[in-house]
């Protein structure tokens, strides 16, 4: 069970029509590989972010499926064109089912 | 190219007059909008400086973009792991820090700054990790946390956040006296079979390399401090056992009366530095 998980996003709060931007996410996250054993012996079950998702106004910006070899508190930096005031949706699912989501308002003027 | 590019976004304004190893003239504003002091004349009863310096204006302009902006700053990490840990009840009074103390950013604004300082119901000097304690197992009733920990350094960073930029403003007479002049006479002692004291370093040979590494005045304003040495919080006794080990001495335990006498000390060799904390080093 991950614990402690919290999304952090950062988004310019405006910018110009058409303009391309740059988007940092980063979770906190352990990142369990499935791979490691405890000091007993028995295998340390997987426990990681699988999917993450940005969207826009309804539309999809990035969409990535993630795998075990990903370190702990996987960072994503991208870019996105913005046409219009809107707002980014991030979206990030755990393998325990959990589904951790935050967005950010941005001002086109 | 990349480095001159990293340079210029620091704000870097090359002097000629400065050797190339003393500290910088970058000036530090966190996240656009917090501008913290690194730079002030050295209070009066420092003898051997009369300028002082954070340690931030001695580091790579790299190390210093990363203390820039909050995302970049790993410490914050833990900062977000210790609100967690501030709204959440612990212990047998049923009560969180948050149930006290309400919002962190509110209620703790400038405590950073003045720390450490007399407490008078205890009739000791307590640092903040000791304030940090006594709140734990009298009002909390829970376990003490140990004091340099990863959750106690993740709550002393917490509790640093709103103070950042407000200047370091330790007291250092009235019932501290005594205190302070112990610590004064720690940091001219010379300790180990190196015989180093903390001023034949910080205060004689700051801006100075000791082999690779690039010696600052040991300001402690931003602690606790990010170290990408060993990627996370260190807290300031933490740090002085690292010091005095590095001398090849016994060191004194982290929450000692020595260690704390000399962190008040330190401390107040830094009043008019604004606080950094949580910052990020080498």
């Amino acid at each position: 069970m991950a614990s402690g998980v919290k999304p952090r996003v950062k988004v310019p709060a405006s910018a110009s029509a058409g303009e391309v931007i740059t988007i940092k996410t980063l979770i906190s996250h352990q990142m369990e590989s499935g791979q490691r054993k405890d000091s007993d012996g028995n295998k340390i079950p997987r426990s990681i972010i699988n999917r993450f998702t940005c969207d826009f106004n309804g539309e999809n910006v990035i969409d990535v499926t993630m795998e075990p070899a990903i370190s702990t508190n996987p960072y994503f930096e991208f870019q996105a064109t913005v046409p219009e005031t809107g707002e980014f949706k991030f979206t990030w699912y755990d393998d325990d089912g959990s589904v951790y989501e935050d967005s950010k308002p941005i001002t086109v003027g | 190219m990349l480095r001159t590019t990293t340079a210029l976004a620091v704000g870097l304004i090359a002097t000629a007059t400065l050797g190339w190893a003393d500290a910088d003239e970058n000036e530090l504003v966190v996240n656009g909008e917090i501008e913290i002091t690194t730079h002030a004349p050295a209070p009066a009863y420092v003898d051997g400086l009369t300028e002082i310096y954070s340690g931030w204006r001695f580091r790579e302009p790299d190390t210093q973009l990363t203390q820039m902006d909050d995302f970049d700053n790993p410490a914050f990490l833990a900062v977000d792991a210790a609100q967690i840990t501030w709204d959440t009840v612990e212990g047998e009074a049923g009560k969180s820090c948050a149930s006290c103390h309400g919002d962190v950013m509110e209620s703790m604004k400038g405590v950073r700054a003045t720390y450490p300082k007399w407490n008078e119901t205890a009739g000791e000097v307590r640092t903040l990790a000791m304030q940090i304690n006594d709140c734990r197992t009298e009002n909390l009733k829970a376990e003490p946390y140990d004091y340099t920990s990863g959750k106690m350094t993740a709550m002393e960073a917490l509790i640093s956040v709103p103070s950042r930029g407000m200047p370091v403003n330790v007291a250092v007479d009235g019932p501290v006296q005594s205190t302070w002049e112990q610590g004064k006479e720690m940091y001219y002692t010379r300790y180990g079979q190196l015989e180093l004291s903390c001023a034949n370093c910080h205060e004689d040979n700051y801006g100075n390399y000791i082999r690779a590494d690039h010696l600052s005045q040991g300001q402690i304003n931003g602690f606790p401090v990010y170290r990408l040495k060993n990627t996370k919080l260190n807290q300031v006794q933490d740090r002085f056992q690292g010091c005095i080990r590095d001398t090849r001495a016994e060191t004194f335990s982290a929450g000692s009366p020595e260690f704390v006498a000399l962190e008040l000390y330190v401390a107040s060799r830094g009043n008019g530095l604004g606080v950094e904390a949580p910052s990020v080093r080498n």
